[in-house]
């Protein structure tokens, strides 16, 4: 295997800090087998006693070729696969990925399919900030919250189970539209839902907002500024949580979101509390979204005219969707035959995870960990 | 469809025949460019242009063409909410240079760009594969690269498994 530390040799390393005691550096591998890093991330740490001076990303363990399977499917066989990268938030992978082949085929998926898409996708990034926040509480050593937004995580999956069958890699939409109508008292399942969690938000609020600990491990911890983000094309509620508000939901409206009132929830320090402020906020917002959608939803078809063979004119379209994590893209270019020619996904995940070097160095060790968890980084995304 | 814009004249007068192709595909802008131009056209674009958001970079590979690949770079102005793409042809083992020292962002980017399809870019800090393991053997997003094939070597060697598969 590949010695450890060959990997750091590039690194532009500080001096040791030499005031009280003469210390040494030292190399410090975390991961891939760490529960507090989401999955099989490697960082390796150069550190002076607690103090971070450098870090490097090991990534690819969970490298499974995604783009590589896409140019050997066809369209429609290859709309499972996405699900299985962001496997938290499985249905915005879906709708980003059924949206660019619609565009490339110039078809719009019916008005009522796209209200189901938006709430199912509202639900979802609903079900991804409560897994973000339970295991980012339990890295930091808040043990509750996980129980807390596990239970009532289920309340969704019940709802998705319910609508396709399946709870986690739903493969809910279809190029084209939505292959299932909603199931008999869908509407009444959600709106029990909407009145059900709000109550349920507080108290995770009550557990974490003015807990001394809470705010004591994530305040001016990990911190970057909005322009620092722009420039490492770091995306979605860490963009936020640095004042630029920028949400593609606003600012290039898909799925019919410019028919939906909402507010984007920003920042201003840009660290780890401000990034779970915004990402609570952004809870809130979802639920105003699907409240609107429930009440407003129209009848009709549920698929437009897609032939069964899909076969996209010659071509190329960038299609990205505000998936939990950030800017989700897909590049998709068309030969013309029924497969595409290369797709290319543009993971939130993996470009947000660069900054974690910015993020933690002159911090200390325990705050690597709280870093990781505030990316809300999903392994399966950053490594395809 | 052409792209006309007060930002595409500006580019031609300037570049001339650099310029390859300026149009718009179900709205989405692109420009093709000349290789010897595209890094200063980069360059132009975050300047003076505001495209300050590098969203992505990738790779086509055309294996019947002379110019095996396509450079494609994705780029987001945030003043002006607008997207857009560059492109450029690069013959196989052609190397390009780095877009890091324009946008930070490109340094995975361009690295996992080396890693599936083996392009260089001159004066990138630090490339070196970042999915697949060092001293993997090939480059799997080319073409020729089939589907079920592995470095059996690497992984002889590395995972202990004898078929190698």
């Amino acid at each position: 295997m590949t010695d450890p530390t060959t990997y750091i040799s590039h690194l532009e390393l500080g001096q040791p800090d030499k005031t009280y005691l003469d210390t040494s550096e030292l190399i410090l591998n975390m991961g891939p087998q760490h529960p507090a890093t989401h999955g099989v991330l490697r960082v390796i740490l150069k550190l002076d006693g607690e103090k971070v001076l450098g870090t490097e990303c090991v990534i690819g363990y969970l490298h499974r070729g995604v783009e590589k399977i896409a140019e050997n499917r066809t369209y429609a066989m290859f709309n499972p696969y996405v699900d299985r990268m962001d496997y938290v938030a499985a249905i915005s992978n879906g709708l980003g990925y059924c949206e660019a082949v619609e565009k490339l085929l110039n078809v719009e998926a019916p008005p009522r399919a796209r209200y189901i898409r938006v709430i199912l996708t509202e639900l979802n990034r609903l079900a991804s900030h409560m897994v973000w926040l339970g295991t980012h509480a339990l890295d930091i050593g808040a043990m509750t919250p996980l129980f807390y937004t596990f239970r009532d995580r289920e309340e969704i999956l019940k709802i998705f189970e319910k609508y396709c069958g399946a709870r986690l890699t739903t493969h809910a939409f279809r190029i084209g539209g939505c292959q299932y109508e909603t199931y008999e008292g869908f509407e009444k399942d959600v709106k029990n839902f909407l009145a059900f969690v709000p109550p349920k938000i507080d108290e995770y609020e009550e557990l974490l907002t003015t807990n001394r600990i809470w705010v004591e491990r994530t305040r001016n911890v990990g911190k970057i500024s909005g322009p620092d983000c722009i420039a490492l094309g770091v995306t979605g509620p860490v963009l936020r949580a640095s004042g630029v508000k920028w949400d593609i939901r606003k600012a290039k409206p898909y799925s019919g979101y410019q028919e939906f009132d909402f507010e984007i929830p920003t920042g201003e320090n840009g660290d780890t509390y401000d990034r779970y402020i915004v990402r609570m906020k952004e809870m809130r917002q979802s639920l105003r979204i699907i409240q609107q959608a429930i009440d407003r939803l129209p009848s009709g078809p549920i698929m437009a005219k897609v032939g069964k063979v899909i076969k996209p004119p010659v071509g190329e379209i960038y299609h990205s969707i505000e998936a939990p994590k950030g800017e989700l893209g897909y590049y998709i270019v068309s030969d013309g035959s029924t497969q595409p020619y290369r797709v290319r996904v543009r993971p939130p995940s993996f470009v947000n995870l660069q900054a974690l070097d910015l993020m933690v160095r002159g911090q200390l060790v325990a705050d690597v960990i709280a870093v990781i968890g505030t990316f809300d980084i999903v392994l399966g995304e950053v490594d395809r | 469809m052409p792209w006309d814009s007060p930002l595409v004249s500006k580019l031609k007068s300037r570049h001339g025949s650099g310029v390859r192709e300026a149009s718009t595909y179900l709205g989405q802008n692109y420009l093709v460019l000349d290789p010897s131009v595209t890094r200063e056209v980069l360059q132009i674009l975050r300047d003076e242009e505001q495209f300050d958001y590098c969203v992505d970079i990738t790779a086509v590979h055309y294996p019947k063409r002379e110019k095996q690949f396509d450079l494609v770079w994705i780029l987001y102005s945030f003043p002006k909410n607008e997207r857009m793409r560059v492109k450029t042809m690069i013959a196989d083992g052609e190397s390009f240079a780095s877009a890091v020292s324009i946008w930070p962002t490109a340094n995975w980017l361009e690295r996992e760009v080396f890693d599936m399809f083996g392009i260089k870019f001159d004066g990138h800090p630090d490339l070196k594969r970042i999915l697949l393991p060092d001293g993997w053997e090939g480059y799997p997003l080319r073409k020729d690269y089939g589907i079920t094939q592995q470095d059996q070597k690497w992984v002889q060697i590395n995972l202990g498994i004898q078929s190698g598969q």
